[in-house]
C-alpha cells in the first residue's frame, strides 16, 4: 500500500514536466495555428504551406539537413572507428567535445572571421596557389559550419556503441577467416547500428530547422524553414503562420522518428 | 548525499553573499526608494557625462539600462518586471505601443526646451501633437559605399545598384521594409506603398538585383563594411557613421529618389514610478548644449535646432546627414500598414530571400 503511494509520489515531478513542457507547448502551437493574422480561426495557414513557397523551403531544408547529416556521418564514423583504437581514447574523445561547450554565436562569429575575403582560409587559398575566393555566404560555408557544430554530436552514440561492441566477436570473425571489410560489414557495423541511427536522429531534426546560421554565415541565401519561424514570431508577429510551419516540423519528425524505429523491430 | 548538500549550500550561500553586496553598493551610491530615475536605451546612445551631470544638477540617481531591438524593449516594458521611467523606441513602435497603452502622455508643461526642436521634426504622423514623445535622434536609410573598391563609381541612385558590374557586391540590411522600400523607391513609388501591382513589381525588380547581393545580413554588416568584405551596404545612417569612423575610406549617400527617414524617441512608458523625474530628464536632454554634447558623442543627426549652433560646421553641412531641404522632402517616415499589410511585404522579403542566383 505504502509503496504503491510513494510510486504514485515519484510520479508527480515526471507528469508535471510532461505535462508543463510537452503538452501543453504543443497544444499551444496548435491553437495558435489555427489563427491568421488578424485573430481569425481559419485554415488559412495551412493552405498557405501548401504554396510552391513554403514547399521549396520545406525541400531546402531537407535537402541541407541530409547534406549536413550525411557528411558528419561519413566523417564521424571512421572517427569513433579510430578514437576506440587510441590509447587514451578518454582525453580523445573529450577533445571533441569541448568545442561544443563555447557558445554556438561565438563559433558563427569567429567564421566570420576565418572565411572573410581576408581572413586566414582566403590567405591559405592565396599561398597554395588557388587565389581569392568567395568562402562566406555560400552553401559551401554554410554546410561545413553547420557539420564542425553537429560533429560531437554524431561522434558521440557512435563511439559509445563502438566501446561497448565486445572484441571477442572481431576476434571470432576473424579466426573464422573473415577479411578486414567482412568484418567491418557482417560484425561491426551491424552492431553498432543503433548509435549510428541515433546519432542522425539528433542531427538531422535539429538542422531541419536551423535558423541563425543561416543568416550569419549563409547571408540569407539559405532559407530553411527554422528561418521562416524566426521571421513570423520576430518581425512579422504572425504566430499563426510560425506556429503552422512549427506543427508541420514536429510531424516530420514524429515520422522520421517513427521511420527509424520500427526498421529496428524487424531486425 | 552530503556531497550534494555541501554543492547546493555553497550556491545559497555565495548568491547571498553577492545580493548583499549589490544592495549595499546601491545604497552607497545613493539608490534608494524615490530618488531614482530608470532609463532604458540603445546601447552606446548617450554621453555618459551628462548622466553625470543631470545627477549632479538635480539629486537624482540614474540607473541606466540597455536594450538592442523595438521588440526586446517593448516586450520587457509588457512583462513590466522593473520600473522604466523612460524608454527609447523608434517611430514605428511608438504607434505599436500606443495601440496597447503602454505610454504616459506627456505634460508639456513641464518641458519647456521642447520649443528647441525643429519644427519639421514636431507633430509627425506616428505621434501627433506630440502626445506621447519627443524625437531623440534621426536618420535615413541609405547607401554606404567604398569608393576605392567601385574604382571611382559614383553612387547617387538606388537604380545604380542594379549595374551588372557590381556582381556580388551588395549587403542588405535583413529588414523588410528597407529592402522593399528600395525596390519601391527604385521604381518611384513610396515606401509606404500598399497596392498590390506595385508591391510585386518591386519584388520581381529586387529579384534581378539577386545576382549582385552578397549576403543579407543583421547588424554584423557594420562588422563586413568595415572590414570591405563589400564595396556596397544598404544600411541606416546611425550605422553608416558607425562604419565611416572605422573605416575613413567609406563614404555614405542617400539615394536622390528618396528614402527612410527615422526618428528614435524618447517616452514614459506605463512602468514609470518618478513621472516627474521622467519629465525633467526629457527637458535635460533637450537643452541646447547637453543635445550638442550627445550628438557629439553619439554621432547621429539631432533634431534640435538650436543645438546645431553648438556643433561643428562641418558636421552640420554635411549633407549625408543633414539632407538639404529638396532631398528631405522626398524622405517618408514609415506609416503603420497594419498587420495584413506587413505581412504581404514579409512575405515578398521571404520569397526575394528564396530567389537564388
Amino acid at each position: 500500500m505504502e509503496n504503491k503511494l510513494t510510486r504514485n509520489l515519484y510520479k508527480i515531478p515526471y507528469l508535471l514536466w510532461i505535462l508543463l513542457f510537452v503538452i501543453v507547448p504543443i497544444a499551444l502551437v496548435l491553437y495558435y495555428s489555427f489563427f491568421d493574422i488578424e485573430g481569425h480561426v481559419s485554415l488559412e495557414n495551412y493552405r498557405k504551406f501548401f504554396t510552391p513557397v513554403y514547399l521549396q523551403m520545406t525541400l531546402s531544408s531537407f535537402w541541407y539537413a541530409f547534406l549536413i547529416t550525411a557528411i558528419s556521418l561519413i566523417i564521424a564514423y571512421p572517427a569513433a572507428l579510430l578514437l576506440t583504437k587510441t590509447k587514451h581514447k578518454q582525453l580523445w574523445l573529450l577533445l571533441i567535445i569541448v568545442p561544443s561547450w563555447i557558445n554556438l554565436l561565438l563559433k558563427a562569429y569567429a567564421f566570420i572571421g576565418i572565411f572573410g575575403t581576408y581572413g586566414m582560409a582566403n590567405s591559405f587559398l592565396k599561398v597554395i596557389g588557388i587565389g581569392q575566393r568567395q568562402i562566406l555566404f555560400t552553401d559551401f560555408s554554410f554546410v561545413f559550419v553547420s557539420v564542425y557544430i553537429f560533429i560531437p554530436f554524431m561522434i558521440l552514440p557512435i563511439f559509445n556503441s563502438l566501446n561497448e561492441l565486445n572484441p571477442t566477436l572481431i576476434d571470432a570473425a576473424n579466426d573464422l577467416g573473415a577479411s578486414k571489410w567482412t568484418t567491418f560489414r557482417r560484425v561491426i557495423f551491424p552492431l553498432t547500428i543503433d548509435g549510428v541511427k541515433s546519432g542522425c536522429q539528433v542531427t538531422f531534426i535539429p538542422a531541419l530547422s536551423l535558423f541563425m546560421l543561416t543568416r550569419l554565415i549563409a547571408g540569407n541565401r539559405v532559407i530553411t524553414l527554422g528561418t521562416a519561424i524566426e521571421q513570423h514570431f520576430l518581425v512579422t508577429q504572425d504566430w499563426g503562420m510560425g506556429s503552422t510551419i512549427a506543427v508541420f516540423l514536429i510531424i516530420i519528425m514524429v515520422l522520421i522518428m517513427l521511420l527509424t524505429n520500427t526498421r529496428k523491430r524487424g531486425v | 548525499m552530503n556531497k550534494l548538500v555541501r554543492f547546493f549550500l555553497i550556491i545559497a550561500v555565495s548568491s547571498a553573499v553577492i545580493l548583499y553586496a549589490i544592495s549595499s553598493l546601491n545604497t552607497s551610491r545613493g539608490y534608494s526608494g524615490g530618488n531614482t530615475l530608470t532609463v532604458y536605451n540603445w546601447g552606446d546612445y548617450i554621453d555618459e557625462d551628462l548622466i553625470k551631470q543631470f545627477e549632479k544638477e538635480t539629486g537624482i540617481k540614474v540607473i541606466y539600462e540597455t536594450f538592442d531591438s523595438n521588440e526586446a524593449m517593448m516586450t520587457k516594458i509588457e512583462q513590466g518586471g522593473t520600473n522604466y521611467d523612460i524608454a527609447v523606441p523608434s517611430e514605428y513602435m511608438i504607434d505599436k505601443m500606443r495601440q496597447e497603452d503602454l505610454l504616459i502622455p506627456l505634460d508639456h508643461s513641464k518641458l519647456p526646451n521642447l520649443k528647441n526642436i525643429d519644427p519639421r521634426f514636431m507633430d509627425l504622423p506616428f505621434d501627433p501633437e506630440n502626445k506621447y514623445s519627443v524625437p531623440y535622434f534621426w536618420g535615413t536609410v541609405g547607401i554606404v559605399y567604398n569608393p576605392k573598391m567601385l574604382h571611382g563609381k559614383k553612387i547617387t541612385s538606388w537604380n545604380d545598384l542594379w549595374d551588372p558590374d557590381l556582381k556580388n557586391q551588395i549587403l542588405l540590411i535583413d529588414g523588410a521594409r528597407e529592402v522593399m522600400g528600395m525596390g519601391l523607391n527604385s521604381l518611384g513609388y513610396s515606401l509606404n506603398d500598399t497596392n498590390r501591382k506595385h508591391l510585386l513589381e518591386a519584388k520581381a525588380k529586387l529579384d534581378r538585383l539577386t545576382p549582385n547581393v552578397k549576403a543579407i545580413v543583421g547588424d554584423e554588416i557594420k562588422m563586413l563594411m568595415a572590414n570591405e568584405e563589400a564595396s556596397i551596404g544598404l544600411v541606416w545612417s546611425g550605422d553608416a557613421s558607425e562604419i565611416m569612423y572605422e573605416n575613413e575610406n567609406l563614404d555614405y549617400v542617400v539615394p536622390k529618389e528618396g528614402s527612410n527617414l527615422w526618428f528614435d524617441n524618447m517616452v514614459i512608458p506605463k512602468t514609470a514610478k518618478n513621472i516627474d523625474a521622467a519629465h525633467q530628464f526629457i527637458n535635460f536632454m533637450l537643452d541646447p548644449k547637453v543635445a550638442a554634447q550627445n550628438t557629439d558623442y553619439v554621432g547621429y543627426s539631432t533634431p534640435n535646432k538650436q543645438a546645431l549652433r553648438f556643433l561643428d560646421k562641418e558636421v552640420v553641412k554635411d549633407e549625408r546627414f543633414y539632407p538639404s531641404p529638396e532631398l528631405t522632402k522626398k524622405l517618408e517616415v514609415y506609416e503603420n500598414l497594419g498587420k495584413r499589410n506587413l505581412a504581404a511585404y514579409n512575405e515578398l522579403f521571404l520569397q526575394f530571400k528564396m530567389h537564388r542566383k
